[in-house]
């Protein structure tokens, strides 16, 4: 079937920000599908409130509106554009949810509008837990014994026949958001009423543990003429109980047979039909490791982690065929990109094995639970690509960046014997060092399947590599082991330590042994066809296939890895950029990335794609391969930055800013000759080495102070002291990894605090715009809420700050991106952070300026200036829409946080608000952000003796919103006495009224809680702020985005105009 | 032990020896199929020639030997990158290690399949010796290697007697020529009655039994090395029984009919080949092994008419007889490996055989 004629102009609804659960591989698909409609002639009219993606540029869709995803902003941007058809299978449960309440409430039949990929018939036989059920069972596909509840008593008698442990599902989550498993009535009970809560439609489904099963998973595709295939199958390492996107996964399976695994891609192409999906569908088994039962977990109608990740896995563009399916197309009329000469109507067949690890916050949160359950808490992930399994897994562990190249975990190596065989027995983020520690003691491969259930197959794999360790540390190197080393893919690094041997001898020993890394290509066709796709994955056991070209200057840009809190989407949506602008400028373009989610690992966005961890040792092979002309690493985050040093020795031009003058800006001594030597103020400090010293500092400095590890990203480790304690305190924590840069600790000053992103040439500086946050100083900037253009700060700061911002450029020598924060104190400007290479705000200062400063800095690290480019240096006039940008936390999903704000990094993601007015701006900001009030205009106040006095004004005008005030005893009396109905109300584990009863009774909208400064050491604080968390609750901690949030609901009833972005 | 692949044009693979250390000069195919190396190995269809598996992890869930498509391995060779030290399945019996022992067949590991398979794809098919003896002279084997065709490969395959797998259902006389046996398992599980012929059965012998449809296997070899069979076939494609075919009996079935089969440059070897049914415009997905193709215009006008498509390459995939109960498919719908996407062709040839009945 040929193209529908009737589809001319589509709205694409993107997945919102990031969250855990639903991350970048959203930004990845969208812009896949958004390009490959465009390619047809469609006119795409795209909304997603993050601005950090790719796919809400405008050379990716025709209007672009980044606003809030609620049903009334997708009802104005539908009368406004009146597209014919929605595509509601690209922005991941966000888009779907979204689409159906649309759809439930009559509003596209009235507006003559369709879905189209899927029908609102598909979306509900697969979402909603009932139907689902019923038609599984109509097609005698096997279920886990469950059923659907919505209310406590029907689950908790339920559980009691079938008995514990019981698996609770939540219906229409995203990424088994309140679900869990509940092995007694107490667990259930609490689980249970939350996921109730959650749901929204409170289902809850309650089902039989399997628990142990193999956890597989198929990649489906399906036509509107009914042809359908499996594009690829996944084998979880961690066996049912694990979140998938938690779990270590393999692709395609390892363990099945032909019998097992045709068995199951039988049942996932009936369940497809019988659904009636046109387009990509997942779906996920348990299979009994014992025989061939199975049963289906679940099944999803529309893109997917797992479909990035088959999509990366294979090659097999899954989003950009269900575009094409969308639009009427049918398999076999759609040609495989990658072999250019076959269709998309086959199924891939890889050549080598892959592997996904999940990249986890627990670096960040050390206070939260580790245990991994069938709630996710991976923020992102790595992919690796190898001719072995165990290849595959080394590469993604160093593909993790936690200063791990191997299977050796510090944490284990004197564990005693009965301690790590508890360890073994919890599911935890760290259980395949805990294997490899156990298979070192010898401790059988039968005993750890054992206790983990983990398939013997993946533990004998682990094993090898153990052997191999041991080997290496007890024999003598022979060329031979090194071979085999290699083979194994254990880095020069860790041979050298184990072995006895520099890093240098190893190199040495390789090159005189022909031991170097060769290119296979990724072909979806395991070299049965020819591949045009450049598409690569290294091995030591084979011969090199990658054709290196000459004709042009070639450019290797470093991606920045897995998504995290700190580094996120945004890297990526820098380096994409920064591919297109030097392909467009005639250069052949090589990207090194290891993510799997990204648009920048997309087999066309670069000229090569190589898939490799982003080590030295992995660049260097590449290096001597590929021979690049350059390499531009300020795009990609301090992944990319910390190898700046490396790329220079082996002899790499860096493009751009060089690399000691990166280095003085994170230097503390370099840095303050600069700025001296500017003229630039900055907070006093000092830098220090041990608690002794920081204490020191702190006298002579005053509290409140600021201290931080050197050499961070996201503020990891940042903490503001107040007391000697805290000091003590926080030293111990940073130097629980050692440290090789200095501790700084410099004055903390209560200021604004104001950010630029500018483009310097070493002589010109483009500020495209000033950014004030909304929090004062103390805030992480990346967890702010961020406004631009700044409406605060009077024109002669303002004109100062262009001024500092362009001596320091000119004085650090940046040619490229550079990103300043200042603080405003007291009429004076003090610089507090310099990072001369692409920061968090770039695509949001790009957006809302209509300036493309990647493109731009691209352009001019390699030659061009920025009158060349036609732009005219200094602060660009401010434009005619205030922009607010606002973080957005995953909180709820990391039990056992604490959600304070500080300046350490805690948010996962981003929303915009955009109008001609402030706070119309904000409003949306915060309805993007999911704070959507007033609901039940009750709230909660329990503010810190300090902030007694501030918080007066704040409650007076939620009162006046007709908030209905509690407030903790204190607390309470302080707005008595400014005149403020406040019901006083008792902490925990007091007589009613409590806070925990009104939280409980989700009675409440919001809780304002300033916590105490410094570390918090109040327990009720903590279990105020988790509970309102995990119930629902809007929390807020800081006094300014209080008043914020009382600003944006008193301008809540004016419209809410539609911006299209692309229009700037 | 070291072992080493020598191709015809001299390309010479080391890697180790696993099972048989015999030295064979066979033909040498690749198959992309990521699970069913048993399948494969003892799909008689690899009767003198010797197999690559692309995938590279071979023997992760060891070896069952209910799932053995015929009475032994057929390979001359086995060419893998990597055996599982350690396999895993709750059906496991044996490693594939010691399978290649039992079965004699020469093996060997540790070799860049793709590369291997690279070859292929640009060069054709070619021959190759598998060989343990570290002292061979290139100039002296590659003459030898070069001379090697694959011959008398049904005769090896076919069964040796007849046999009947009791149904109460319609009778099939299934011509062996190097039978899969889920072919036959296949029809016996939807209850027909399957009395297997050796492939050199005469066809007024399987009509004097009086079946009421005939169904050829698919096997191994040249096409037209089995001439004498085509002629039967012949007598057999004229009786007005219904007829069902799969790979090398659709081949012989065009010969039958006067039409003829070429050598593919690498044929099709796996479980992902795209079909297109041209009278319904559906695809499926198949498994398939072959290295002949039926060329569908050599088929005098009016005798048939091409039923399926290769969507990768539009290579003829299966033909319906004009006004005769006969259809024939290059592809493998009993699967094993593979997808089972098009097992209901037997329900289609049941079909037929109740509508002739009925008739």
């Amino acid at each position: 079937m040929p193209k529908n004629p009737e589809i001319k102009k589509v709205l694409v609804i993107g997945s919102g920000p990031i969250v855990i659960g639903q991350a970048a591989e959203f930004d990845y698909a969208g812009t896949q599908a958004c390009r490959a409609l465009k390619e047809e002639g469609i006119v795409v009219v795209l909304v997603n409130s993050n601005p950090a993606t790719i796919m809400t540029d405008k050379d990716i869709a025709d209007m672009v509106y980044i606003e809030p995803l609620t049903v009334p902003v997708l009802e104005e941007i539908i009368r406004k554009e009146k597209p014919d058809s929605i595509l509601p299978t690209l922005g991941g449960q966000a888009a779907l949810n979204l689409a159906m309440e649309l759809e439930e409430a009559g509003f596209l039949k009235e507006n003559g509008v369709k879905l189209i990929g899927t029908t609102p018939l598909t979306i509900k036989k697969a979402e909603d837990r009932l139907e689902f059920k019923s038609t599984m069972e109509k097609i005698h596909e096997p279920c886990a014994p469950s059923i659907v509840v919505e209310n406590v008593e029907d689950g908790m008698a339920f559980a009691k026949e079938i008995g514990y442990p019981v698996v609770l599902r939540p219906a229409y989550t995203l990424g088994g958001s309140g679900g869990g498993i509940a092995s007694n009535e107490e667990e259930m009970e609490t689980i249970l009423s939350n996921g109730l809560r959650l749901s929204r439609v409170h289902q809850v489904l309650v089902e039989r543990c399997i628990a142990g099963w193999k956890e597989i998973e198929y990649e489906v595709i399906r036509d509107g003429a009914g042809n359908c295939i499996t594009v690829c199958n996944m084998e979880n390492l961690d066996p049912v109980g694990v979140h998938t996107g938690d779990s270590i996964v393999v692709a395609p399976s390892q363990t099945l047979s032909d019998k097992d695994h045709q068995m199951l891609r039988t049942s996932a192409l009936n369940i497809i039909t019988e659904l009636g999906i046109t387009g990509g569908c997942n779906v996920q088994y348990a299979l009994n490791p014992d025989s061939f039962e199975y049963c289906v977990i679940e099944v999803n109608p529309r893109v997917s982690r797992s479909s990035a990740l088959a999509s990366k896995a294979t090659g097999y563009p899954i989003a950009k065929v269900a575009a094409k399916i969308a639009l009427g197309y049918t398999l076999d009329e759609i040609p495989n990109a990658i072999t250019g000469k076959t269709y998309a109507c086959f199924e891939p067949t890889l050549d080598y094995c892959v592997v996904k690890i999940p990249k986890w916050p627990f670096d960040k949160f050390i206070y939260a639970k580790k245990t991994l359950t069938t709630q996710m808490k991976a923020t992102g992930e790595v992919m690796s690509i190898c001719t072995s399994f165990e290849g595959a897994l080394m590469k993604a562990i160093r593909s993790l960046e936690q200063n791990v190249y191997g299977l050796e975990h510090s944490s284990y190596r004197d564990m005693p014997a009965e301690t790590l065989r508890k360890e073994l027995l919890r599911v935890d983020s760290r259980r395949i060092f805990v294997i490899a520690e156990a298979l070192r003691r010898n401790v059988s491969v039968e005993d750890i399947h054992e206790y983990t259930k983990i398939d013997p197959w993946f533990i004998d794999k682990i094993k090898i590599l153990v052997e191999m360790e041991q080997q290496l540390h007890r024999d003598w190197l022979t060329p031979d082991i090194l071979r085999e080393a290699k083979r194994l893919e254990y880095p020069d690094r860790v041979i050298a330590e184990l072995s006895g041997k520099s890093e240098e001898e190893i190199l040495q020993m390789r090159k005189d042994n022909g031991i170097v890394a060769a290119y296979k290509t990724v072909d979806t066709c395991a070299a049965e066809f020819e591949a045009e796709t450049p598409y690569y994955y290294s091995c030591f056991d084979g011969s090199n296939e990658v054709e290196v070209s000459h004709e042009k200057k070639k450019i290797m840009v470093l991606g920045s890895g897995p998504i995290r809190i700190g580094q996120g989407i945004e890297f990526d949506y820098c380096s994409v950029h920064s591919v297109w602008a030097l392909r467009a400028k005639g250069y052949e373009t090589i990207i090194v990335n290891n993510n799997p989610e990204t648009v920048s690992t997309d087999f066309d966005i670069a000229d090569k794609l190589y898939f490799e961890p982003l080590t030295r040792e992995d660049v260097a092979s590449i290096v001597a391969l590929e021979k690049p002309d350059g390499a531009v690493v300020q795009f990609g985050g301090q992944t990319a930055i910390k190898l700046t040093k490396d790329l220079m020795e082996m002899g790499v031009p860096i493009l751009g800013t060089a690399a000691e003058d990166v280095d003085a800006a994170e230097d503390r001594e370099l840095f303050d000759e600069i700025l001296e030597q500017c003229q630039i103020p900055r907070p006093a400090g000092k830098t220090v080495f041990t608690s002794a010293e920081a204490v020191r500092a702190a006298h002579e400095l005053g509290y409140p102070v600021l201290v931080r590890p050197s050499y961070v990203l996201g503020g990891q480790g940042m903490q503001i002291a107040v007391s000697d304690e805290d000091i003590v305190n926080y030293i111990d924590v940073i130097n629980r990894t050692v440290q090789e840069h200095p501790i700084l600790v410099d004055k903390y000053l209560m200021g604004k605090e104001v950010e630029v992103d500018a483009v310097c040439d070493g002589k010109d500086i483009l500020i495209p715009g000033i950014m004030e946050h909304i929090e004062r100083a103390g805030v992480h900037s990346g967890d702010s809420i961020s406004v631009y253009p700044s409406n605060t700060v009077p024109k002669h700061i303002q004109d100062k700050i262009v001024d500092y911002s362009g001596r320091l450029a000119r004085a650090l020598h940046v040619i490229g991106l550079i990103n300043i924060q200042f603080i405003v104190y007291e009429g004076e400007v003090y610089v507090i952070e310099v990072n001369p290479r692409s920061s968090r705000t770039v695509p949001y200062i790009s957006k809302v300026t209509g300036i493309p400063i990647v493109k731009l800095a691209s352009q001019i690290i390699t030659g061009d200036t920025i009158r060349g480019l036609g732009y005219e240096p200094g602060l660009q006039p401010a434009s005619r829409y205030i922009a607010v940008k606002m973080p957005v936390f995953s909180f709820e999903k990391l039990r056992g946080t604490d959600i304070i704000m500080g300046p350490e990094m805690k948010s996962t993601g981003e929303v915009l608000g955009i109008a001609t007015n402030f706070e119309v701006a904000l409003h949306k900001a915060f309805l993007g952000a999911g704070v959507d009030l007033p609901n039940r205009k009750e709230m909660l106040i329990t503010v810190k003796d300090a902030d007694k006095q501030e918080i007066i004004p704040i409650a007076r005008r939620f009162e006046a919103l007709g908030y209905k005030i509690y407030a903790t005893h204190r607390t309470a009396d302080a707005l008595k006495s400014a005149g403020i109905k406040a019901i006083k109300v008792n902490k925990f584990e007091h007589e009613s009224p409590s806070v925990e009863d009104l939280l409980l009774e989700h009675r409440l909208d919001l809780v304002i809680d300033t916590p105490t400064r410094g570390q918090e050491k109040n327990r009720d604080g903590f279990l105020i702020r988790r509970i309102a968390i995990e119930t629902g609750v809007h929390v807020l901690t800081s006094l300014d985005t209080a008043a914020a949030l009382a600003t944006a609901l008193e301008h809540a009833d004016q419209a809410l105009t539609m911006v299209n972005i692309a229009t700037i | 032990m070291k072992a080493f692949l020598i191709l015809e044009n001299g390309t010479v693979f080391t890697g180790q020896s696993v099972g048989s250390t015999s030295e064979v000069i066979s033909e040498i195919v690749f198959n992309t199929s990521m699970t069913g190396y048993l399948e494969v190995l003892t799909d008689p269809s690899y009767a003198g020639q010797a197999v690559v598996m692309t995938y590279p992890l071979i023997g992760n869930y060891g070896i069952n030997k209910d799932d053995m498509e015929s009475r032994k391995a057929w390979p001359d060779g086995f060419i893998v990158r990597e055996i599982a030290r350690r396999p895993s399945n709750f059906r496991c019996e044996m490693s594939l290690r010691d399978f290649l022992v039992e079965q004699e067949i020469t093996g060997i590991t540790g070799i860049d399949t793709r590369a291997l398979t690279r070859i292929l794809r640009e060069s054709g098919t070619m021959n190759g010796m598998i060989t343990t003896n570290e002292d061979f002279v290139l100039e002296e084997v590659l003459p030898r290697i070069r001379e090697y065709k694959q011959q008398n490969v049904v005769e090896r395959t076919t069964t040796i007697s007849t046999k009947v797998l009791p149904g109460d259902g319609c009778r099939v006389a299934l011509l062996d020529m190097g039978a899969k046996y889920n072919i036959a398992r296949s029809l016996n599980e939807r209850g027909c009655q399957v009395t297997i012929y050796p492939a050199h059965t005469s066809a007024q012998q399987i009509l004097a039994d009086k079946p009421d449809g005939i169904m050829l296997s698919n096997g191994p070899g040249d096409p037209k090395d089995c001439m004498p069979i085509v002629d039967e076939i012949r007598t057999l494609f004229h009786s007005g029984v219904p007829m069902f075919a799969i790979c090398l009996g659709h081949q012989l079935t065009a010969l039958a009919a006067g039409g003829d089969t070429a050598k593919m440059k690498y044929g099709h070897r796996g479980g992902n080949h795209p079909v297109k049914d041209l009278k319904t415009g559906r695809c499926y997905i198949s498994s398939q092994n072959h290295g002949y193709v039926v060329l569908p215009e050599s088929i005098p006008a009016g005798v048939a008419e091409p039923a399926f498509v290769n969507v990768n390459d539009g290579t003829n995939e299966g033909m319906n007889y004009v006004g005769k109960p006969v259809f024939t498919v290059q592809f493998h719908p009993e699967a094993c490996p593979g997808p089972q996407d098009t097992s209901f062709l037997f329900d289609r040839f049941i079909q037929m055989m109740e509508d002739k009945k009925n008739a």
